[in-house]
């Protein structure tokens, strides 16, 4: 009496497959990015990952523990997905401590990613703490492309100098001043030569032209809000300026309910918005 | 080369002020450069000087015993610090270490003081211009304290 | 419209007969443990004849009715969201094989069902989860088979209950659309007919292996004037004149969250009895020794604390917080995500709520009009 499908409904993820199943994949690395950070790369087992945009995420699971949101942080097109997990919950410390030749199941990806920007423009990438894995993909995409580009310039806070992930990455780009690079922290001992203090303490540091800027943003929502606030004040149109929210994500498609805030689902409108629409949502306490 | 004067204009922190005031402000200033790593007031010490930092960086930090050395701020160019010349008791809470070599305008509290307290409108003036910085540094310590990348606990 | 059609409880019963030998679970209310559920009947002698449901704020009880009707009475703690939208289904199952993972999908599939004694709020809510599960990018594939092969014979309302609201929201008491077959139940002295509407080929078909005749005019007004007398009768109303959306819109903020908050217990019960929340969460499982895993999917709600949970603590802490997320989503921003608003007056969150908060009063609260 029961009636089986042979086939799924159109119910897919952009790479053809189900969207509420995860694929097979393999860890082929892992490497400690910052205390309590770990950055696994990917095989899938069936064929290379999904194209993803820079921004975007993946569901990734911990078989018998649980499934995640983790945001992409390697360069789209490559053989391996690469994705930096912070070991902070269950399923984060189950993922972050997978070996190897481990299984793992991939769902994805997901989501909107970053805008694309218009070729001349100058791109103010401004990160916090785990913040700038989701837009390392992005910045890997201007250095590919950099003569398109105006001025770019990153900007990233952390709380101690040990906790600047990819840090030896970052100095790299730094020697290669294809893009200015301003680091601070918020705790430092006397070792520490860089800047001390709130990531907004660095945007008088930025020639901030209004009329040809845009800024990408990831970091803590309160860091987020004053940043936000902080380039608005600067003359920085809120359409040009690009948060990365995260909320509660579970299925990943705007279904089961759990990452919307106000009217948005965060996992299927987002994760990345603007700053315009998410100021009035930011600003409600416990919406 | 470059005037006390122009020097005073050209920094964030007199921009846009009368230029009387900055001839008066001038009259206090001294243009001060250190090497990297030398120590520009220590805590306790009477804060005799409000610097205006030119160029190179400065690392404000306390020290406490057992958990060493912190910088909880550095300061760069356009930057300030030292505002406690403008409330008693005129003391330093903190030490200033250059980062690097450092150049710097320094303005005599003393001197300063009294000329604010013979001109009320210039003391109003850049009482108006201290207290942004208060502001936003007492924020970004807010800030600082609540630990935003940290794991919650 | 197509021209309405006559039946008697027995051309009833031959629908329920021929529903079940076409093969299909026949669903219908039936009364079990002091209330009317919705569950799998065999004849007609399993509906509720002769009960009524006598509802209020966090109240419900049946009663005798006044007249020996077969659907006499209105919704009840379930909604057929159960039957479309599963409160538990296995997503995958996966086995450890050598250094690797097979997983297997659910598979897909569906029972061939007919629901009996839909209502016009409830095909209301069932057009609005069609559009929440099946109208985006994407589908949800086992609601969509169930969905698929299940046919809705639907019952317009001869009485308005105590925590009905439907005319005000505009879904109901007469099914408009969206069913195979209507009912209209007309009991007098002498007759106790059903007149049809159909509403599609299916029911159609259904229609004619049963024997039935044309209505008459006087029949045909008389099932008019039954829906009138029930809407007229509505035991609550939205409040007229309120851009509900807008206004909920423009009062997060607003004092009556916190006071609402000092009644709600955050039980989920409204939740759980709307038959328009769709939230739902997954478990993974595993056996003990780790190598066969499933994941569950059942369904949430937005009224306890892990619903938010982001490292580290909930977002939504607060219990004014909580209802605040269920009212504003239900009434307002449901609007801009589906394209209507998520309530349908059916009134269950009100009767099933321990503590009895109307969410037509706290609409009037909030807009600062006097309660009817």
């Amino acid at each position: 009496m029961a009636l089986m499908s042979a086939h799924r409904l159109s119910t897919t993820s952009g790479c053809g497959v189900p969207a509420d199943v995860p694929r097979l994949g393999y860890v082929r690395g892992r490497r400690s990015d910052a205390p309590g950070v770990w950055t696994l790369d990917i095989e899938m087992a069936d064929d290379a990952p999904c194209d993803f945009a820079p921004g975007q995420f993946n569901m990734l699971t911990a078989f018998g523990v649980g499934e995640a949101a983790i945001s992409i942080s390697g360069a789209p097109g490559g053989e391996r997905l690469i994705h930096t997990i912070r070991d902070v919950g269950p399923v984060s410390h189950a993922l972050a401590n997978l070996a190897p030749g481990d299984p793992i199941g991939v769902r994805g990806p997901f989501g909107v990613g970053w805008p694309m920007a218009t070729p001349g423009s100058d791109v103010l990438i401004i990160a916090g703490g785990l913040g700038l894995a989701p837009l390392r993909p992005s910045i890997y995409d201007i250095l590919a492309r950099r003569d398109a580009f105006g001025a770019v310039t990153l900007l990233y806070g952390s709380r101690r100098p040990e906790d600047i992930v990819f840090h030896a990455e970052v100095e790299a780009w730094r020697r290669e001043k294809k893009i200015n690079i301003e680091l601070t922290v918020d705790h430092a001992g006397v070792d520490w030569r860089g800047h001390v203090g709130v990531v907004t303490g660095l945007l008088p540091r930025v020639q901030l032209d209004p009329s040809r800027a845009i800024a990408l943003l990831c970091g803590p929502e309160v860091m987020m809000r004053f940043v936000g606030a902080a380039l608005t004040e600067q003359g920085l149109d809120a359409t040009k300026i690009f948060v990365s929210m995260e909320r509660n994500m579970k299925c990943a498609i705007g279904h089961c309910g759990h990452c919307q805030l106000g009217p948005t689902f965060i996992c299927r409108d987002g994760p990345v918005f603007t700053y315009e629409r998410m100021r009035p949502l930011m600003s409600v306490k416990e919406l | 080369m470059e005037t006390l004067e122009q020097m005073l204009g050209a920094h964030p922190f007199f921009a846009g002020l009368d230029p009387s005031f900055i001839g008066l402000a001038s009259g206090c200033a001294h243009d001060v450069s250190f090497a990297a790593g030398e120590f520009i007031c220590h805590e306790g010490d009477a804060a005799d000087r409000f610097y205006l930092v030119r160029e190179g960086h400065v690392a404000l930090q306390i020290s406490a015993p057992g958990r060493g050395v912190a910088t909880f701020l550095t300061v760069g160019p356009g930057e300030v610090f030292g505002i406690n010349w403008l409330a008693p008791p005129y003391r330093w809470s903190y030490d200033a270490r250059t980062v690097e070599k450092t150049h710097a305008v320094a303005l005599d509290a003393t001197c300063l003081r009294v000329k604010c307290e013979n001109e009320p409108a210039l003391g109003y003036a850049l009482t108006k211009r201290v207290l942004p910085v208060l502001i936003e540094r007492l924020h970004a310590c807010r800030t600082q304290l609540l630990d935003l990348y940290g794991v919650p606990s | 419209m197509a021209e309405q059609r006559v039946i008697t409880a027995e051309g009833l019963q031959q629908l329920i007969a021929i529903l079940a030998g076409e093969g299909r679970r026949v669903i219908a209310p039936t009364v079990r443990d002091d209330v009317i559920i919705y569950d799998d009947i065999e004849s007609i002698d399993d509906l509720p004849l002769g009960v009524t449901d006598v509802q209020g704020p966090g109240s419900y009880r049946l009663v005798d009715a006044p007249e020996a009707e077969y659907f006499g009475f209105v919704v009840g703690p379930h909604a057929w969201k159960k039957f479309l939208h599963a409160p538990q289904i296995e997503l995958w199952r996966a086995q450890r094989e050598g250094g690797g993972v097979n997983i297997h999908a659910a598979d897909i599939y569906a029972e061939r069902a007919a629901f009996i004694g839909v209502r016009a709020c409830e095909l209301a809510a069932i057009a609005i989860q069609d559009r929440v599960l099946t109208g985006g990018q994407h589908v949800d594939a086992h609601y969509k088979m169930r969905r698929d092969h299940a046919l809705l014979i639907a019952v317009n309302c001869s009485k308005a209950g105590g925590s009905c609201f439907c005319a005000s929201m505009e879904t109901g008491p007469a099914a408009t659309g969206g069913f195979d077959l209507a009912l209209t139940e007309l009991k007098t002295a002498q007759d106790h007919l059903f007149l049809v509407d159909v509403g599609s080929s299916a029911g159609q078909a259904l229609m004619d292996q049963i024997s039935s005749r044309a209505a008459t005019a006087q029949e045909h007004n008389a099932a008019q004037a039954q829906v009138e007398h029930t809407t007229e009768s509505m035991g609550r109303s939205m409040p007229a004149g309120v851009n509900t959306p807008q206004l909920m819109a423009d009062n997060l903020l607003h004092p009556r969250w916190q006071e609402v908050a000092t009644r709600c217990l955050s039980c989920a019960n409204c939740t759980m009895v709307c038959p328009t929340c769709f939230c739902t969460t997954v478990d993974d499982v595993s056996d003990l020794a780790g190598e066969r895993y499933a994941r569950e999917r059942r369904w949430d709600s937005c009224f306890t604390m892990d619903f938010s949970y982001l490292h580290g603590g909930g977002v939504r802490n607060s219990v004014a917080s909580r209802y605040r997320q269920w009212m504003t989503h239900k009434l307002s921003t449901w609007v801009e995500q589906f394209g209507s608003s998520g309530c349908v007056g059916c009134g269950r969150c009100i009767t099933w709520c321990p503590v009895g908060i109307d969410i037509t009063e706290e609409v009037r609260a909030i807009a600062g009009v006097e309660a009817v």
